[in-house]
């Protein structure tokens, strides 16, 4: 293979990659609107599209490890295919997050409960957005964009702190509400989880880039 | 010498530091107080005792794959550095010598001839012809007989000598005929020259009856170095990678054009310098050219290949055979003019290689 | 036994109960299989495994060697190349070849590429000849102002590529590639890589090679040869991410070889 054909290759990654995040972001709106608006023909739309996530999946995986077997890729191209496939694992389940908070509107039969609706929009939009951005700083090696994405981190899980607290309150007060509220604190955890797996995403991002190795935190463990 | 592990001994233990000079160790020496030392020294190089587990299937330690100790004893090793320096300055001492012998023997002839001949070489001795008078003799007749033979020859020679060569390197089989001709094409090389007159009397001059001519001696004489030819050629022709030729195959060529376009060029240089050689050796034989009839007194030039003919080296063995001195200066100095025609022979040949090489 | 994927689509060039004796000690043993057309097909194994040996069956030159006896077939455009009334000559016009070491004539360069046209009888416009099979061997670019000098000034990836050029100077169907990069640097490996790559697109490549690294990156079959047999053969991707034979899977894990 020339190099021409190993970058092109190398490109076409990229764009499943791409392509793979754009449809989990899809599928984390698409599933939260359904909760949202108890639509329950929506969530099952997202309950199907998992599907092209897993698929995609595969495809990444066969892909890397077709180039790693035939190319022997040194340095920033070995740490990108072996990013690639890192990151198309975290794909793959923030699609599953989504299918949870899909299957959740089946649960919930009667309205959601309102007082945290502003707080489930804030996550959902927080989270989305870290996924957008983790996928844009794999794309074009941004590690500043990465490190700052890992400090949006710190707001979800103080969202979702709130949204445990108000809950449980709410809970408390009406123990006919505990069913609805379980569902609707599993929903933000799937949130928080999301978040999460974009702060992976952003770490093997900056591992990618510099060759360091920051996650699990181990800039802050003494040398 | 053995070491302490070489004995097979399993050690699962450090073993005892291997004592310089020791010629037996293990557990027998334990008694010894001194090592028993070939050399008397007893310099202790601080050496690191062999691991455990690096003995041949050490109990409990993994056998490092066949691996042996190594020790840095340099006590183990007498350089003599000095020593065998001295012998390399003494061996190119001695073949410069050997180089010295020759040149000053070649010098010492040179100068010799020259001394004796100079005089002699003017003009006219160049164009008059023998006679029995010192003064008025020249070497014309020889001149141009050995310039005739030498031509002749070299036109009969070349193209037998190279294309057998050709043949034996190129498309001869490697069976036991062609090495039988191999082996006789070098014996050949080795018949005294004087068996080739015979050989060319009886043949040329006689049962071709074409009589006492410089075709005749020619014929001979190309006899002569044509081994010498063969065997240079078929060096030349070894000399050429086989990587050409097959490259050449590889493109669809068929032998002879192989032959032809890439290995005859690549050949050519050791060739002519074979041939130059062989024509050196010819132009100056005397014995076969006279058992084929070199006259002694010849009073014309030879103008056609069947004629009468003489050459130098029998010119100068005629004069050198009569007692007047001046005759053997007359022998220096046509011996100093056969120096001249070997000179401008190779100098042409020379020539020619490069002019050759340069096409290239 | 042996695992024989044979590849799809026109066959090239096929070899049939191909075997090779040097003085009676076998070197290739009933060798088959199938060379697909305008594709890379790559031969790897351990050294003395008859790679190079089964290469040269292709266009005849084992008959050059002496005490080389061919058996079987090998089949060309439906015509066996060891058949009574095949000329050889005429086979390696057709079928080129490229050796390990690079082997340019001591001529300039001009003359190394002219030289199979010419004795080939091209009646044509050579000086063109000579530019598209320099362009298609990637060296036009850095010979085209010195075409008279000589070719040995060339460095050994340049000579190389010229090598390659006097090759398809011939307009052959099939190139035979004999360990063309292991004398070369990795840099002007990398150049030859790159042009076998282009070169499947109009010609039918057979490189042999003992870095399976290489057979990796540049072919689309692979056969991997041991003590004279076809071990595996099939696409270079399979054959290497899976492959069938447990031989297989050692030799190009390193653990033997």
């Amino acid at each position: 293979m020339t190099h021409r054909h190993f970058q092109d290759e190398l490109d076409e990654l990229k764009t499943k990659l791409a392509e793979m995040a754009g449809l989990a972001e899809e599928a984390v709106r698409d599933a939260v609107r359904a909760l949202l608006e108890s639509d329950v023909a929506q969530a099952k739309l997202v309950v199907q599209r998992d599907e092209a996530i897993d698929a995609l999946e595969l495809d990444v995986e066969e892909r890397s490890v077709k180039l790693l077997a035939l190319q022997q890729p040194m340095a920033r191209d070995l740490r990108l295919i072996t990013t690639a496939m890192k990151v198309s694992g975290d794909l793959e389940r923030v699609g599953d997050h989504a299918v949870n908070i899909a299957e959740t509107v089946h649960w919930l039969v009667e309205g959601p409960l309102f007082p945290v609706v502003p707080e489930i929009e804030e996550l959902v939009r927080l989270s989305t957005g870290m996924l957008k951005d983790c996928l844009d700083a794999f794309i074009r090696g941004d590690t500043k964009l990465a490190r700052e994405i890992l400090v949006r981190d710190d707001r979800v899980d103080e969202l979702h702190e709130n949204t445990f607290r108000i809950l449980l309150t709410h809970m408390m007060e009406d123990p006919r509400k505990i069913s609805a509220g379980m569902d609707l604190l599993l929903v933000s955890g799937n949130l928080e989880r999301i978040a999460d797996l974009a702060t992976n995403v952003s770490e093997d991002v900056i591992y990618m880039v510099e060759g360091s190795i920051v996650k699990h935190h181990a800039e802050d463990r003494p040398a | 010498m053995t070491g302490p592990d070489a004995a097979g001994i399993e050690q699962t233990g450090p073993s005892n530091p291997p004592r310089a000079g020791a010629t037996e160790s293990g557990p027998t020496d334990r008694d010894t107080s001194e090592p028993r030392s070939s050399a008397g020294a007893q310099a202790p190089m601080p050496v690191a005792p062999a691991p455990a587990g690096v003995a041949r299937g050490g109990a409990g330690g993994r056998v490092e794959r066949g691996r042996a100790p190594v020790r840095r004893d340099p006590t183990r090793f007498d350089p003599r550095i000095g020593r065998r320096a001295t012998f390399g300055t003494i061996f190119a001492i001695v073949c410069f010598l050997a180089t010295m012998v020759g040149i000053l023997v070649l010098a010492t002839l040179l100068i010799d001839i020259f001394r004796d001949g100079w005089s002699r070489l003017t003009f006219e001795f160049l164009n008059r012809f023998p006679s029995r008078f010192p003064a008025r003799a020249g070497v014309k007749p020889a001149l141009a007989g050995s310039i005739w033979v030498l031509g002749l020859t070299a036109l009969i020679s070349f193209p037998l000598g190279v294309g057998t060569a050709i043949w034996l390197e190129e498309y001869a089989p490697d069976n036991r005929f062609t090495r039988i001709v191999e082996t006789n094409i070098a014996n050949l090389a080795g018949v005294p020259s004087i068996v080739y007159g015979i050989l060319g009397l009886a043949l040329f001059v006689r049962a071709f009856a074409i009589g006492r001519s410089v075709l005749a001696a020619a014929l001979t004489l190309a006899l002569l170095i044509l081994p010498v030819i063969i065997i240079a050629s078929q060096e030349a022709i070894k000399a050429v990678p086989n990587s050409i030729r097959l490259g050449a195959y590889a493109l669809g060529a068929t032998r002879w054009e192989a032959i032809r376009h890439q290995v005859l060029p690549l050949a050519m240089p050791g060739i002519m310098t074979g041939t130059i050689l062989a024509l050196s050796r010819a132009i100056g034989e005397a014995a076969p050219v006279i058992m084929v009839g070199a006259l002694g007194f010849l009073a014309f030039v030879p103008s056609s290949p069947l004629d009468n003919f003489t050459v130098i080296p029998f010119q100068i063995y005629n004069w050198v055979s009569r007692p007047q001195l001046e005759f053997h200066e007359l022998a220096a100095a046509a011996s100093i003019v056969l120096l001249a025609l070997l000179l401008t022979m190779n100098g042409a040949a020379i020539w020619l290689r490069n002019r050759y090489n340069r096409k290239l | 036994m042996s695992a024989i994927h044979s590849p799809e689509g026109p066959i090239e060039l096929e070899a049939r109960d191909l075997s090779v004796h040097y003085n009676g000690a076998p070197a290739v043993r009933s060798v088959s299989l199938r060379i697909p057309g305008r594709r890379v097909v790559a031969f790897i194994g351990p050294s003395g495994c008859g790679k190079s040996t089964l290469l040269r069956c292709f266009n005849r030159m084992n008959d050059l060697v002496p005490g080389a006896s061919v058996t079987g077939a090998a089949i060309f455009q439906g015509q066996d190349l060891y058949g009574s009334g095949v000329d050889p000559v005429d086979v390696r016009r057709r079928i080129g070849m490229v050796f390990q070491k690079p082997n340019p004539f001591p001529k300039s360069i001009y003359d190394n590429v002219a030289f199979g046209p010419r004795i080939n009888g091209f009646r044509g416009d050579m000086d063109e000849l000579i530019e598209t099979s320099l362009r298609n061997a990637a060296l036009w670019d850095e010979v085209k102002d010195r075409l008279d000098s000589s070719a040995l000034a060339l460095s050994g990836g340049q000579q190389q590529r010229l090598c390659i050029a006097r090759t398809l100077a011939v307009e052959p169907e099939v190139v035979l590639m004999d360990e063309p990069a292991s004398a070369l640097d990795p840099i002007a490996t990398q150049k030859i890589e790159e042009l076998i790559y282009e070169l499947k697109q109009d010609y039918t490549v057979v490189i042999v090679t003992h870095n399976m690294q290489q057979a990796a990156r540049v072919s689309d079959y692979t056969a991997f040869l041991y003590v004279g047999e076809v071990v595996e053969y099939g696409p270079t991707q399979a054959l290497f991410t899976n492959p069938t034979e447990d031989r297989t899977e050692a030799y190009i894990t390193g653990r033997f070889g």
